[in-house]
């Protein structure tokens, strides 16, 4: 199911250096053409469908059409991700539609301890972080 | 229009990329749950001033296998002890793992959930009612003692979308952003020049600008996942982007661990994966969350027949357990496909309205039942859309409701793997603590030599999908398997203070090797009218499609029904090694295309070992994930016992061996 640009919505993110999709491709897929400045799925068959990019673009300029070696036309779904959840539109190649909410996040975005400065006691045992009186197996092979 | 002998992509690649050369005493090579685990723990032990750097190929919020989101976390043992996981991991893996790598990330995998938790991800959990809460309502966390929504005994739900985001968050601050390096894939680790067996360095390009990065350092950990599109997959055309794993997994880490030396183990392993048919979405969730069974093309419940319970009492002690091992329920799916009573369905439908039957005759009325049926359907959904949107997507075209209509499921193309229900990998040593066995002999046979996940070359670790014979550790268990390399890397810098790395090649002539493909592409690409048509070389795509046709046809792909036999494999075997050499013909007109290249590297080498264990193995230790005709059953007598296999980077040759298998936890009873 690649992914495709809207070229009415996708501004190449102002060509700053930091292209939001192609930031964001897990596979390198997406990539920008400074002249039209306009982005573009480079390898539609190697796309997971993962979605990355669709939901970082701040345009929402990018969809996904499916893989046309198996997925009839006419339907697709799209999210609108917020910093706490996301919202699903599917539509059917029917017509019909549903919508799904799903919390994604319950802390602040940057929130998340990194324990930074924080430090272990013995190198020489195997404790981790926070960790302590690991136990060794008990019901043992004979 | 101009002719297309021109490179096509939007970051033309050159012959002479500038260089750039760094040092640091611990290098991180992946970007994924293992390598975020890592880079969140490691500075918890370092000394000040250590110098440690992560290198990503992709973006860490989004890279790895977690890249899309899950919808549950596989391994979170809580209540249970720790024994039964290695029972169950030991069983659903045929008898042949690590007993005690398993019990170990079992003992700290928790931990990560918690951390994971606390960081932001939703979990799933049980109100006094049991009735289920999702993760973002008002509920104890599990370190205030919490009850998840469990699925099976070992899978916890949750509300995943965001999962990899929040987990790189914590490990690029801990790390810092500036020690993270995003776009630059690593291909080759590197030895050191004057001691034998001692990691040294890596070397990598970037995928944004024409520069190729050269490393040094004291340790390494690599987890870079397993491999995906080795094996020919039953979708070839866009479709082949929805593979089951990450599309994006090369195979890096088994190659680049195996060329500098590091023993391999169970390469043989293999995953194939039932899924949905070309969505390939979970079934986890549908087995386990909504008790979903699977129906035979005849409308047969086939798997509790008497024709099944007789099959699977030829695999004992494994075919015994309440849970079938992976393994064991392709097989007899491939049965039922075999026997032509296909196709398989997983009957969504009557597992679904079973839940609403349920309500109904407990006496809930049917306005009460409706709002249910809202939140089943959410959840029903939710499972493909937090990990696996094209699923859904498949469904929308296809008009597919859940509750009105079954769904057909399908064996995989073959991956490879070693944290899912896989196990191939990298043979690395146990946690140096008295109850692992102390082994005589060089460390390939070993269980224990110092530094807990470290490989057989001195200084490299490997975690998550990279650990073999170990699998079932899922996103949580490779997260916490990194924070264990952490530490131990800090433990073997300070051991080895003295130690100066020095590579044996060149900046230039490393950078040489890496941009070869490049300078091939130069040289040639005006010998022809159309770039990806030329007599001087090939190009990445096309050898991607030779290796997959080699394997899928002689190694034991969906061509054959996963069926093999010592003489195709050998023949496998001869179409690899010519592919080795024509892969050193490679071209590459851009930086993508260069990535492309490099994979391909990864992908045969790790590949050949591949076929190699199968070959070795007289015997079919996975039936359903491959067989061998010449040696059909699973021979416990002969071959319950690693194969182990090294390659030596001095002579250029590969060892295959077969190693003992140590019971740690109890036999009796196996389950």
């Amino acid at each position: 199911m690649p992914s495709y640009v809207d070229p009415s919505k996708c501004d190449g993110c102002k060509g700053g250096d930091k292209t939001a999709c192609m930031y964001i491709c897990p596979n390198d897929l997406m990539v920008l053409n400074k002249e039209e400045m306009r982005a573009y799925n480079q390898e539609p068959d190697a796309c997971w469908e993962c979605y990355s990019c669709v939901k970082i673009c701040p345009q929402g300029a990018i969809f996904v059409r499916g893989y046309d070696d198996f997925v009839p036309m006419g339907g697709q779904v799209h999210p609108m991700r917020s910093s706490d959840s996301i919202m699903w539109t599917v539509k059917f190649r029917n017509g019909n539609m549903k919508r799904f909410k799903f919390p994604i996040r319950t802390t602040a975005e940057g929130a998340a301890n990194a324990y930074v400065g924080q430090k272990g006691a013995s190198l020489d045992d195997e404790c981790l972080l926070l960790e302590k009186d690991l136990p060794k197996p008990t019901k043992l092979a004979k | 229009m101009a002719l297309p002998n021109k490179p096509l992509g939007e970051l033309p690649a050159v012959a002479n990329p500038e260089i750039k050369e760094h040092e640091c005493d611990v290098l991180i090579v992946g970007g994924g749950m293992a390598a975020c685990g890592t880079a969140f723990e490691i500075k918890k032990w370092a000394p000040e001033g250590m110098k440690i750097i992560l290198v990503d190929k992709a973006s860490m919020e989004r890279s790895g296998a977690v890249a899309q989101g899950l919808s549950a976390i596989n391994t979170y043992i809580g209540s249970n002890p720790i024994e039964n996981y290695v029972k169950m991991v030991r069983n659903d893996l045929m008898g042949v793992v690590r007993e005690d790598l398993i019990y170990d990330l079992g003992r700290h995998v928790d931990e990560s959930v918690k951390l994971f938790e606390e960081w932001g991800l939703p979990i799933w959990k049980k109100d006094a009612d049991g009735e289920t809460l999702d993760g973002a309502q008002p509920a104890k966390t599990l370190r205030e003692g919490g009850e998840p929504v469990r699925t099976g005994k070992w899978q916890i739900m949750i509300n995943g979308e965001s999962y990899k985001c929040i987990v790189a968050e914590p490990a690029k601050s801990a790390l810092g952003e500036e020690n993270c390096l995003e776009r630059i894939f690593i291909v080759k680790m590197l030895l050191d020049k004057n001691k034998p067996n001692q990691i040294a360095g890596a070397v990598g390009f970037s995928t944004r600008e024409n520069k190729v990065h050269v490393f040094k350092c004291k340790t390494a950990l690599v987890a870079c996942g397993g491999a995906v599109n080795i094996f020919r997959p039953r979708s070839t055309g866009e479709g082949k982007g929805r593979a089951w794993y990450p599309v994006w997994n090369a195979g890096s880490t088994y190659t680049m661990c195996a060329q500098v030396g590091a023993t391999l183990t169970m390469m043989e392993n293999r995953f194939t994966p039932a899924r949905f048919k070309d969505g390939y979405g979970p079934v986890g969730a549908w087995f386990l969350l909504f008790k979903a069974k699977v129906q035979n093309g005849l409308g047969e419940f086939y798997a509790n027949s008497d024709s099944v319970k007789d099959e699977l009492a030829k695999f004992m002690p494994y075919g015994a357990s309440a849970v079938t091992p992976t393994c064991l329920r392709n097989h007899l799916m491939l049965n039922e496909l075999k026997a032509g009573r296909g196709p398989i369905y997983m009957a969504t439908d009557v597992a679904l309205n079973a839940f609403l039957d349920d309500r109904r005759a407990k006496g809930m009325d049917e306005k009460a039942v409706k709002k249910y049926w809202k939140h089943l359907e959410s959840e029903a959904w939710e499972d493909f859309l937090d990990m696996s949107v094209g699923q859904a997507g498949l469904w929308a075209g296809m008009n597919i409701e859940p509750e009105k209509t079954g769904s057909e499921i399908m064996p995989t193309e073959p991956y490879m793997l070693g944290s899912h229900s896989g196990c191939c990998g990298i043979w690395t040593s146990g946690p140096n603590e008295d109850w692992v066995p102390a082994v005589d002999g060089p460390r390939s046979h070993q269980y224990k030599w110092g530094y807990n996940r470290m490989t057989t070359v001195d200084g490299l670790f490997t975690a998550g999908d990279g650990v073999g014979a170990s699998g079932h550790k899922f996103s949580s268990g490779s997260h916490a398997e990194g924070r264990i390399c952490a530490k131990q890397m800090v433990k073997f810098c300070r051991d080895n203070a003295s130690f100066k790395p020095e590579l044996k090649q060149t900046a230039q002539e490393l950078a040489d090797e890496i941009y070869a493909p490049v300078k091939r592409y130069l040289q040639h690409v005006g010998a022809t009218t159309a770039a990806n048509v030329n007599p001087n070389y090939c190009k990445p795509a096309g050898i991607m499609m030779r290796l997959m046709k080699a394997t899928d046809e002689y190694g034991g792909g969906v061509a054959t029904y996963y069926m093999t036999s010592g003489k195709l494999l050998n023949i496998c075997l001869d179409l690899l090694r010519m592919l080795r050499e024509d892969a050193e013909l490679m071209a590459a007109g851009d930086l993508h295309e260069l990535m492309r290249a490099w994979e391909n590297y990864h992908r045969i080498w790790c590949v050949e070992a591949h076929i190699r264990h199968i070959e070795f193995r007289k015997e079919s230790r996975y039936p359903g994930f491959y067989y061998r005709s010449d040696y059909p059953t699973c021979d416990d007598a002969n071959w319950k016992v690693f194969v182990n296999s090294t390659f030596d980077p001095n002579t250029k040759e590969w060892k295959c061996e077969k190693v003992n298998c140590i019971n740690i936890v109890e036999t009796e009873p196996w389950i």
